[in-house]
């Protein structure tokens, strides 16, 4: 069973004390070892962003690949070798911005993989530029007139495309964090994850205190299988109204479940072959 | 200008009348006939209404470039008549349909002319006007001696999986016209396709075609390809693929999703390929510096348009060179193949399966859109002793793993996730294990472990190139591509002349190039490109500056009879 050692590496920390992502690190670890997460079944892929320097801070195989583009890197390794558990830590500007057009058609494809948006409403490695979840007016080093461009709802849009699983989470409640991260793991389909992640550096609005004020659990009465409900709440933002659980839900068979060439095995569980084409040249006699 | 001694028909009409798969029909007939053809295909970037031509040579021996002229032109609208009758030559003969309203004054006099009711035959048939091609087909059978059986089979194999009423009314079209011109042409008739004794049995193919069997052959897993002409055949010949030889094709949302999904692939340990034309390449520019630093293997195949941005979809230039050489940010050890046709095509590609595992660097195929799209026959390709190499590749568990371990030759062990070895897969330059490492001393080495894969790669791998004709001539021709094609039927007609065929662009064969250029009397350089981009790649590799260059770039062939010519009036 893996245990908080195996996770350890020895790479100096550089995230910013008091960054949110020590939170997310926190939950990934207990996520690892409730779940067994280990080198022989679990791959994570990262964006570019402070988010994508976890790769360096968990003993797991990772892929830390382009700005915007770990969403198809994941779709990838998961096409070839779906019992993998294929995790995506991305950021808002990575995710939403630079690859907008990947998360859309991943979440209508409904690969089985999970996508855990670092969600601090600003590109916090490139020190502070506003991004596409920074709120109306936002004053930032790229807008200091204000932002003039509205946020986008990353779980609305989610749920538009045809994700399957949906859900947000607060940085700084570890262990709601670690069951929503494990329930979104556990689910067969495409599973998207906001977490709210505080930039102490940069985002002097959505601090630690706002979120503490702000948000609210979604109870037992809430039905996450009516998807127009969800729609609705995905949509709530202001004083005391961000809703924190799984949003959305449903059963849809994942893109991998659907595929012959995967009914057996994975792909890559027959080695390549040279094949016999003689018979397909008959085609074009 | 020069005329080439080789039969030649043509077919010409809108987009949607069937021209294409008619050309290639007829391409077949004369192939199972016994005979050699190369047919080079024009059409506009349109679904319906533009001009569509196939133009198909034939020929005793195996050619290797469409002839310029026409002998037989099937006219199915007026602008076939406008654009394609006045440069036959008296004795040539057109084809057209007696009620298309076709005005024939355009014609020069001395040709024969074949009025043949194609659309009323096709009606009378059973079909639909569209089946005038069909109609058509059966009528130059006729004319040409070519034997309606053949034309009857393909019929049958074409229609296999339609309703057997439309193979029906095929057959029924397919005489109605051959008939018709046995009946009132009898005069006239031609023995252009006269079947031969035994004709071997040779498939007429293009490299969408020869490339995705080759990818097949050569044990491809995972493709995902988003279409874009002139490789979006290549996808048309992959897909349909998949399920019997065990691979995933999946179509991705845009080119960058196309390759980091096939980097997706490969990293996690499938053989992963991806194909686009210049358009695409420029986005997938920074993803393939992330294959050359992740030191992900990869197959890129670029079939070459003529740019830029849209520029000609449907048309043929040698523009793409520089760009594939150098489009990634940084500096990567990637390997470059350049292809001459369809069958060099093919051995290259699964060449490239086997470099890009073996040097875990992204390896390029360039085509050019005449390679893509132009049919050529062969004798069905022999994959031979091919076997599968995935180079320094580990799937056991290994103490104290690294998957950047520092080597003299470039190349440290590569494993896939899931093995249970521990490494970090990082665009981020990286030490041995994968961590970020942004230390001078560490970049030095990982930077000087990755680019010695080029000289590994000069040492081990790279062929001197191919050097047709005569060793002692009087002109050497240096080209590339689909020049390939034309220059060698020049060759038949100018015996004094040699070709260097240039095949492998990086790793660059600069030593033999230096010397046979540097032992050559003359030396003329054909590119179809505005720059010649081969000639300067040439001159700053051996330093040799080529002054004699014949560059095309008007989106057409460069023909054979074009190169004759010019080698004839520069006295070169
Ligand atoms: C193609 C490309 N464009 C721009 C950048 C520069 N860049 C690096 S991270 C980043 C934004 C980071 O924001 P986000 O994805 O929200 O991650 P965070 O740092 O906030 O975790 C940008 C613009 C890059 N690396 N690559
Ligand atoms: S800049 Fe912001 S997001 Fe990045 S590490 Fe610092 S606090 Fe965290």
């Amino acid at each position: 069973m893996t245990t908080a050692t195996d996770l350890n590496t020895n790479c100096p920390m550089t995230f910013c004390p008091g960054c949110g992502n020590f939170g997310i690190w926190g939950a990934l670890k207990n996520a690892a070892i409730q779940e067994n997460w280990n080198n022989s079944n679990t791959v994570l892929v990262a964006g570019i962003g402070c988010h994508g320097h976890m790769v360096n801070f968990l003993r797991l195989n990772a892929f830390e690949g382009l700005h915007g583009r770990a969403i198809p890197v994941a779709t990838g390794i998961k096409l070839v070798n779906h019992k993998l558990n294929v995790v995506v830590l991305t950021g808002d500007g990575d995710a939403l911005a630079e690859g907008g057009n990947h998360f859309l058609h991943a979440c209508r494809r409904n690969h089985d993989l999970t996508v855990l948006l670092h969600d601090n409403s600003i590109y916090g490695l490139t020190t502070g530029q506003t991004s596409p979840t920074s709120p109306d007016g936002f004053r930032s080093k790229s807008t200091p007139l204000g932002n003039p461009d509205h946020p986008l709802h990353p779980l609305s849009l989610a749920i538009a495309a045809g994700a399957s699983f949906v859900a947000r989470s607060f940085a700084g409640d570890i262990l709601h964090l670690t069951e929503t991260i494990i329930a979104a793991t556990r689910h067969q389909g495409f599973s998207v994850v906001d977490i709210l992640q505080p930039c102490i550096t940069f985002n002097k609005e959505y601090t630690v205190d706002f979120y503490r004020q702000n948000i609210y659990h979604l109870d037992n009465n809430y039905n996450p299988s009516d998807k127009h409900a969800a729609f609705a709440k995905s949509l709530e933002w202001g004083p005391g109204q961000i809703p924190v659980g799984i949003i959305y839900q449903e059963n849809r068979p994942s893109f991998e479940s659907a595929l012959p060439q995967l009914r057996d095995q994975p792909l890559i569980a027959l080695e390549p072959s040279v094949k016999n084409i003689s018979a397909l040249y008959k085609k074009y006699q | 200008m020069t005329s080439l001694p080789y039969f030649t028909f043509q077919i010409g009409g809108l987009a949607g009348q069937g021209i294409k798969s008619i050309g290639l029909m007829f391409s077949k007939i004369a192939v199972r006939s016994g005979y050699w053809t190369y047919n080079h295909n024009e059409y506009p970037s349109l679904i319906r209404g533009g001009h569509n031509v196939m133009h198909i040579t034939v020929a005793d021996q195996k050619i290797t470039a469409g002839a310029m002229h026409t002998d037989f032109l099937v006219a199915l609208n007026q602008e076939t008549v406008n654009l394609h009758t006045p440069k036959m030559q008296s004795g040539s003969a057109v084809l057209y349909d007696t009620q298309g309203g076709i005005d024939t004054s355009p014609i020069p006099p001395g040709i024969d002319l074949f009025a043949v009711p194609t659309s009323s035959l096709a009606k009378a048939s059973g079909g639909t006007e569209l089946m005038e091609n069909i109609v058509a087909l059966g009528a130059a059978m006729a004319l040409l001696s070519g034997n309606l059986e053949i034309l009857n089979d393909l019929i049958k194999e074409e229609f296999a999986d339609k309703d057997p009423g439309v193979t029906a009314s095929n057959l029924k079209a397919a005489f109605a016209g051959y008939n018709f011109a046995k009946e009132n042409f009898s005069s006239k008739i031609r023995i252009s396709l006269t079947p031969k004794d035994q004709p071997e049995t040779k498939i007429v193919v293009n490299a969408n075609d020869t490339v995705g069997l080759a990818s097949v052959a050569a044990g491809v897993q995972f493709v995902a390809i988003y279409p874009m002409t002139p490789v979006t055949g290549l996808l048309h010949t992959l897909a349909p693929l998949q399920e019997q030889f065990h691979f995933i094709y999946k179509q991705p949302e845009d080119e960058i999703s196309a390759i980091n999904m096939a980097i997706g692939a490969s990293y996690a340990g499938a053989r992963s390929m991806t194909a686009t034309s210049g358009g695409g390449f420029c986005l997938m520019t920074e993803s393939i510096g992330l294959a050359g630093m992740t030191e992900t293997p990869l197959v890129i195949i670029e079939g070459m348009r003529a740019g830029p941005a849209t520029g000609l979809p449907t048309w043929s230039e040698q523009s793409d060179l520089r760009l594939v050489l150098h489009g990634h940010g940084g500096e990567i050890p990637n390997i470059v193949l350049a292809a001459g046709d369809p069958e060099e095509a093919f051995h290259l590609t699964m060449e490239a399966f086997n470099l890009a595992e073996i040097y875990q660097t992204p390896v390029i195929v360039l085509i050019d859109k005449l390679i893509c799209e132009d049919d050529q026959s062969y004798r069905p390709f022999n994959s031979g002793d091919y076997q599968i190499n995935r180079g320094r590749l580990t799937t056991q568990k290994v103490d104290r793993y690294l998957r950047y371990q520092l080597s003299p030759d470039g190349i440290s062990p590569r494993t896939f996730p899931g093995l249970d070895n521990y490494y970090l897969t990082n665009s981020d330059e990286h030490n041995e294990l994968g961590y970020d490492d942004e230390s001078a001393a560490n970049r030095k080495s990982q930077m000087e472990k990755r680019m010695a894969k080029l000289a590994t790669c000069t040492q081990n791998h790279l062929p001197a190139p191919q050097l047709f004709g005569p060793v002692d001539a009087d002109l050497t021709i240096v080209s590339w591509g689909s020049n390939k094609g034309a220059i060698l039927e020049a060759l038949k007609s100018l015996p004094y002349v040699n070709y260097l065929h240039l095949t492998w662009i990086s790793p660059f064969p600069t030593d033999a190039v230096s010397k046979t250029l540097a032992g050559a009397k003359k030396i003329l350089n054909l590119e179809t490109n505005f720059t010649g981009q081969m000639a300067s790649l040439i001159s700053e590799k051996t330093g040799i500056v080529l002054k004699n260059n014949l560059l095309k770039y008007d989106g057409r062939p460069l023909y054979p009879e074009e190169i004759i010519d010019y080698v004839k009036s520069q006295s070169l």
